[in-house]
């Protein structure tokens, strides 16, 4: 048992591997039409950052995960734009899309996507 | 233990032995922007003022950002001594006076300044032109790096626009203006010449393209560069029959003017240049993009040529944001 000793991050391949994932993915999310708006007048170039940095969190990286940054930099998409579930849920079908594409196995796929849910309620403001 | 003295501005810090440029500036109670410390979210870069930064720090930046020093203090061992700066340098200006004036169409003028100093600047990058009375606006360098001290600007006169009402109406040959030091990360370096090439342009952003593409093609780019100018009518376009020329000169250069109001002309392409491009070239996979003129224009077409498979490290732009709109 020797992958135990390995860290989720490390078994998915650690930074490389986000790069890779956060290609994909974000493209992904840029060309679902259920979701693309939130994200009309963001330099896509800043978003990629915070998109990898997020990817980096959900792989189980290092990272600086403030659960009050997320509220505050998505409020204004759940007052305005009407930011719910079935868009988080689309993100999240992204996510394991992405993985599944990267031909991560299903194991690892099931705890990245519970890192990521565990985001949910930051996201839509509850 | 290796202990190495960082500068900023005019306070000083000592980085110890294992410990990052942003550690050391946190702990000394420096706040500056940072995030996920790991290299990723790059909001702690900032400048090596002496010389290039270890190679390890620049990690994941634009070859433009790698050129000018910069880098991200969470990725940085420093090696040595550093001076280091989160803001840009203060504009340094060199006086230059007006050799040529003269219009590229009813709106556009081309000014070309002799500056007293040489300028070492890029291909695509802008200087600030200041007035006697202080008036000063932002404008791309239009010409490659053959000359030093002559440098060609086109200014589009602006209803309402008090400095290119001003260059159009009353500045003549001889008057001077101040020039600043060339800024801008939207330039062509020569470090890959086979790489295929996309240019968009609306309006005067052909500019600092038309800068970028000389210098392209006297550093023999080998890649295709393809060229979209766009604007509403055939009279907002100019440099038609040049560019029509280099394209014959250069087999690899490929010039489309495209015009969005109304139906094109022969030899015009019908619709927004950035929506022209992307249908002409479905994969851009590869490929480095350069996009100047109007905000909106460059803000989708960034989106536009990611999703066509473009990568982000590849892409440049300059949004021209007018200081006009507000008619002051």
């Amino acid at each position: 048992m020797t992958e135990t000793s390995l860290s989720l991050y490390e078994q998915l391949g650690g930074e490389a591997a986000v790069n890779a994932a956060v290609d994909i993915f974000y493209r992904k999310v840029l060309g679902d039409h259920r979701i693309n708006r939130f994200f009309e007048n963001t330099d896509i170039e800043k978003q990629a950052a915070k998109q990898k940095s997020f990817l980096t969190m959900a792989f189980g990286g290092p990272n600086n995960y403030n659960g009050a940054d997320m509220r505050q930099a998505h409020a204004h998409l759940v007052q305005k734009l009407g930011l719910d579930d079935s868009h988080f849920d689309a993100v999240m079908e992204h996510l394991t899309g992405t993985l599944v594409e990267l031909s991560v196995p299903q194991n690892l796929i099931d705890q990245v996507a519970a890192i990521a849910e565990s985001t949910r309620a930051d996201v839509l403001n509850r | 233990m290796s202990l190495h003295k960082i500068t900023l501005d005019n306070r000083e810090v000592i980085c110890q032995s294992g410990e990052t440029v942003l550690d050391a500036l946190l702990r000394e109670h420096i706040d500056i922007p940072h995030a996920c410390r790991e290299g990723a979210c790059q909001s702690c870069m900032i400048r090596s003022l002496d010389g290039p930064p270890p190679v390890a720090a620049q990690k994941g930046l634009k070859d433009v950002l790698r050129h000018q020093d910069h880098f991200l203090a969470c990725l940085c061992y420093p090696q040595q001594a550093m001076r280091i700066s989160l803001t840009p340098p203060a504009d340094f200006f060199t006086e230059a006076s007006v050799i040529g004036k003269e219009l590229l169409n009813a709106e556009t003028l081309l000014l070309t300044l002799q500056c007293r100093e040489a300028l070492d600047y890029y291909a695509g990058q802008f200087v600030n032109l200041r007035r006697a009375d202080g008036l000063t606006r932002s404008y791309s360098i239009a010409n490659n790096r053959i000359h030093t001290h002559k440098l060609t600007f086109h200014i589009r006169r602006l209803s309402g626009g008090r400095f290119s009402e001003w260059a159009h109406r009353e500045l003549n040959i001889g008057d001077t203006l101040s020039v600043s030091d060339p800024q801008g990360l939207c330039y062509y370096l020569p470090n890959q010449p086979e790489q295929n090439m996309l240019l968009i342009g609306t309006g005067s952003g052909l500019a600092p393209l038309a800068g970028i593409i000389g210098e392209a093609l006297h550093h023999g780019h080998s890649g295709d560069i393809h060229l979209f100018h766009g604007s509403r009518e055939v009279d907002g376009l100019y440099w038609i029959n040049e560019m029509r020329q280099l394209a014959r000169q250069y087999p690899n250069f490929h010039y489309t003017p495209c015009v969005s109001k109304g139906d094109a002309p022969e030899g015009f392409a019908s619709g927004r240049a950035n929506d022209v491009a992307l249908s002409t070239l479905p994969s851009l996979k590869g490929w480095r993009v350069y996009l100047c003129g109007h905000p909106d224009m460059v803000n989708q077409s960034k989106r536009q040529a990611y999703l066509h498979g473009a990568s982000l490290q590849d892409m440049y732009a300059d949004a021209f944001h007018v200081a006009s709109a507000t008619l002051d």
